[in-house]
């Protein structure tokens, strides 16, 4: 059944507060006005061996208003909702497009989109995670945090879940005018043993998505059946042998191949750190728009796309928050570097006929830049399965699970680690290792890719916690992607990098 | 909207709870942000969170349950307050209960917030204006951001707790670069009103450094004496802080555990005579200062609902170079039988006979490396608290006591907690801007520092 926007959000005075701001705006001067009115509910709750330890149910709500005067932004925001505070947050704003007018020497246009008047969309859940008892949802937690607990080799035993209802009424002076709900959820459990080894641990591989509740029971994603293999796994991985370093053919899972796509191709095809726009803090890019066509990104398997469709996406949505529709455009052709994410304003900066619909901001009190659609690595429709994958594999390692992650601020150099590492021994699964990173430039890394497996080795991953801008603001993003071989990555021994 | 002070009265009168906390961040905000030397964002932000705890006696003690929310209305206090109550019981008997303080009282409770706004720009804007016109003609590309926030934070309670504090707080970043982008340099300025930013050092510096860069010199990954900045230390020991909860130590799941239980506390962590601390009335350096009382919306391994109007004063995290303190709340203190000694919202580290500045400690060096920034730190192996991340903006060769020129950046892998004990040389502590970790530690102080050794792991091509 398709969901409606909650009435609650609805029964707000959308249009009116909207018509407030912008007939404000336009009045002031302004050649441009968009206003958000925002409603984000996050739920968090945490668990330390299978006891609550933190609980939070944390709502963001507000008013942004963003104006362009004489070809500079203006921007205001207020957790009131009101058409009072619309008002005077569009005459701030026009007041700030002309304070900075003297600082901005680029003028600042955004290209033409088709208007969408009165148009609603909601994201693909089934239950509203806020409509289930908080005692349900600790419950859930506490038993599967129990089942670890329980089983020999675990001492402690951490679960997380973090759920997130996100409401936008996005209008412009241009005539269009959205409503948006999205709902999200993320949980992670991690099994830990504590001993004369130290301590280690072992993270559950189940990726968050736009699911509601209905992702934390088993016929969604099983969650009972990686409970149970966990503690084995822990046991092993403690008494796995320290990898020796050197290069190795590295059969990438998923679970762990998301985040390198994310950090690697996914910042790195955002055209305004391209430009330079984040070169203060989140960086810039090597990938830069002059090797548009021609970069050599990686082998000729390597097929990337941006998108606002995915279903279950984090970065899936009708519209974006600048009024451009969901749209699917290649970033990554036969290897070579194709398409930018953009926003209207970087889209007239380099003279694009269109935005792809990358606009966001993570609050009302945020103006929206570009963020990450759902970045994703096509599968080879005659691609191996996983099996087939491991079978082809001499000497290697299978990675499995994100862990520890870091890129150089134009993404060349980056460093990752993972939850499972099994050695590959011709062809068959040979035991855990343990105190492995893979450390590889990016396009020396994507040039490496050797086999990029079939459909049934897909799996959707993402985050909830993607930074950018300042203020700083997140964004929830996902990037499917199916296994893959690499060519001899490579491979260090952390406890020999911290000089043990 | 109402006001936080008779928001907080209606809630606690209201409440038929126990006892109920309301903790009401009140934030104003003015920003500027550029990218090639032309203004691209800015913001006039005003933001609210008020957060309601509920506490419920339950059997085997208290129970606690929150809800925060950007605006409550009088009419959605009732439902708020039922919100809080509902959590609170089913999150059941909570660890950290310890009994709630009652009738605390600091501040000027009843004064409303100060906002800030974008006038507080007009002591650096014309001068930024001179800055970028003069960088386009000389092919010097400019990119920043100006924050000024004023923080108001508000605690009150059914118990009698009426605390409040205000917080101005802001920034400016510069990063320089030049000769189509192969050359690169940062700038960043702590500040609390903008009286202490000088645009024309900036400048200065932004082309000093870009100058330094006129000569290039390849270098391979290794371990090299390293010369740390006072923000690239802070950024450094602040990842440090961020894994230093006290029950984690004792249960032997941290860096700070001791090989069969227990934790560090008391072994010799540094080479030289060492004071790391937190100090809410710290006075040496002006504009550290920070709120004397706890203020959690919730809780975690390091924070707790119930130790909230808690007294925060000076803790010593290391002292003459020994771990002392780890972080506490007061359940946690109980259960490691070891002090109460909560987070603070500064950090201050000094090096006994440390004296000089970065340049001075450039002259002590025969053969390293000069770094600007660190950043994308992230921990690698929580056991040893390796860390990973890359250089930034600028690594010059030193030989000699002079730099040399500019070489390659590198991807290093080291540990916080090793190059405690590999400290050469201190400079004298300064207020300092960390780079990647601005505006989650905004009141710091640092001594640059060399330290012995640093595991650049490989080059990295990025500039």
């Amino acid at each position: 059944m398709s969901k409606t926007v909650d009435a609650d959000f609805l029964a707000l005075p959308l249009s009116a507060i909207s018509d407030a701001a912008i007939s404000t705006g336009t009045s002031g001067g302004a050649s441009h006005v968009d206003i958000r009115i925002e409603r984000t509910r996050t739920g968090y709750l945490q668990l330390r061996d299978a006891k609550p330890e933190t609980q939070a149910d944390d709502t963001t709500a507000g008013i942004g208003v963003r104006v362009i005067v004489n070809g500079a932004w203006g921007f205001a925001s207020s957790p009131e909702i009101s058409i009072d505070v619309a008002k005077k947050l569009a005459v701030t704003a026009v007041a700030m497009a002309k304070t900075s007018k003297p600082l901005s020497t680029d003028e600042i246009s955004l290209v033409a989109e088709p208007v969408y008047a009165n148009k609603t969309w909601v994201s693909k859940y089934e239950i509203d995670p806020f409509s289930v008892s908080d005692s349900e949802k600790k419950d859930r937690l506490a038993s599967l945090s129990s089942k670890l607990l329980a089983a020999k080799g675990v001492n402690h035993a951490s679960a997380h879940t973090m759920f997130v209802k996100e409401q936008k009424h996005y209008a412009d002076s241009h005539g269009t005018s959205t409503t948006q709900q999205r709902v999200r959820m993320q949980t992670q459990i991690d099994a830990i043993s504590v001993g004369s080894h130290g301590f280690e641990s072992m993270r559950t591989l189940a990726q968050p998505a736009g699911f509601g509740w209905e992702w934390m029971r088993n016929d969604v994603y099983d969650w009972d059946s990686e409970i149970e293999k966990l503690p084995a796994l822990l046991a092993e991985k403690v008494a796995a042998p320290s990898v020796t370093p050197g290069r190795y053919d590295l059969l990438i899972d998923p679970t762990n191949l998301w985040l390198t796509i994310h950090e690697s191709i996914g910042h790195a095809t955002e055209l305004d750190r391209a430009i330079g726009y984040e070169a203060n803090y989140a960086g810039t890019s090597f990938a830069t728009v002059d090797k548009l066509g021609t970069l050599k990104y990686g082998s000729p398997l390597m097929n990337i796309t941006g998108d606002r469709f995915t279903d279950h996406g984090l970065s899936t949505v009708g519209y974006d928050d600048e009024g451009v529709a969901g749209q699917e455009w290649d970033i990554v052709k036969d290897g070579i570097l194709v398409g930018y994410q953009l926003d209207r304003r970087i889209a007239a900066h380099v003279n694009r006929d269109r935005s792809n619909g990358c606009a966001f901001a993570d609050s009302p009190a945020h103006v929206p830049i570009q963020r990450m659609p759902n970045v994703s690595l096509k599968p080879n429709p005659a691609g191996p399965d996983l099996n087939a994958m491991i079978e082809s594999i001499e000497d290697g390692i299978y990675i499995l699970g994100d862990k520890s992650w870091s890129i150089d601020m134009q993404r060349y150099n980056f460093q990752f680690t993972g939850q499972q590492f099994h050695r590959i021994k011709n062809g068959k699964l040979a035991g855990q290792l343990k105190d492995v990173a893979y450390q590889a430039t990016t396009t020396d890394f994507w040039g490496s890719m050797k086999v990029v497996g079939g459909p049934s080795t897909y799996v959707l991953g993402g985050a909830f916690n993607c930074g950018k801008g300042q203020p700083g603001q997140i964004a929830a993003v996902s990037h499917g992607c199916p296994a893959a071989i690499f060519d001899k990555v490579n491979v260090l021994n952390t406890v020999a990098e911290a000089g043990k | 909207m109402i006001s936080p002070q008779d928001l907080i009265e209606r809630i606690t009168s209201a409440a038929t709870t126990d006892d109920c906390v309301v903790v009401i961040s009140e934030k104003t905000q003015a920003n500027l942000r550029w990218a090639n030397s032309t203004l691209t964002t800015n913001g006039v932000i005003a933001e609210r969170s008020i957060t309601v705890i509920a506490f419920i006696a339950v059997d085997g003690g208290m129970a606690a349950g929150s809800v925060t929310r950007t605006d409550i209305n009088i009419g959605d206090i009732p439902t708020v307050l039922a919100e809080a109550s509902a959590a609170a019981k089913a999150s059941g008997a909570a660890e950290d209960f310890v009994p709630l303080a009652k009738s605390v009282v600091s501040g000027t409770w009843q004064d409303a917030h100060n906002p800030t706004g974008p006038e507080v720009f007009a002591k650096i804007a014309p001068d930024l204006g001179d800055m970028f016109a003069r960088s386009v003609a000389d092919k010097i590309e400019l990119f920043g951001y100006a924050e000024h926030t004023n923080a108001t934070t508000f605690v009150g309670s059914k118990g009698g707790l009426r605390l409040r504090y205000d917080l101005p707080v802001g920034r400016v970043e510069m990063t320089g670069k030049s000769h189509q982008r192969t050359r690169s340099t940062w700038d960043g300025i702590a500040t609390r009103d903008f009286s202490n930013v000088k645009i024309a050092n900036i400048d200065a510096n932004i082309r000093e450094r870009l100058n330094w860069q006129a000569k290039k010199i390849d270098l391979p990954a290794g371990r090299y004496d390293t010369i740390m900045p006072s923000g690239t230390v802070t950024d450094l020991f602040t990842y440090m802080m961020w894994s230093s909860a006290a029950r984690a130590a004792h249960e032997g799941r941290s860096v700070f555990s001791k090989p069969g239980g227990g934790t560090r506390i008391g072994e010799k962590l540094s080479n030289v005579s060492m004071q790391l601390f937190s100090d809410p009335a710290y006075k040496e350096i002006a504009s550290l200062e920070c709120a004397p009382f706890v203020a959690n919306a919730s809780s975690g391994p390091f924070s707790s609902v119930f130790d909230n109007g808690q007294s925060v004063k000076r803790t010593d995290w290391l002292k003459n170079g020994e771990l002392t303190s780890l972080i506490q709340t007061r359940s946690s203190a109980a259960a490691t039988k070891l002090p109460y000694t909560p987070i603070s919202d500064n950090l201050i580290m000094k090096v006994d006979n440390g004296t000089g500045s970065l340049s001075d400690l450039v002259k002590k060096v025969n053969h390293g490396l000069l770094l600007t920034t660190m950043w994308y730190i992230r921990m690698v192996d929580a056991n040893t608290l390796l860390l990973t991340g890359l250089t930034r903006d600028g690594v010059y060769y030193v030989k000699d006591g002079e730099v040399q020129g500019a070489t390659n950046n590198f991807r290093w892998n080291d540990s916080p907690v090793s190059v405690l004990s590999r400290v050469i040389h201190a400079g004298a502590t300064e207020w300092t801007q960390a780079r990647e970790w601005a505006g989650d530690i905004d009141r710091a102080a640092f001594p640059p520092l060399v330290i012995k050794d640093f595991n650049m792991s490989t080059v990295s091509p990025g500039s």
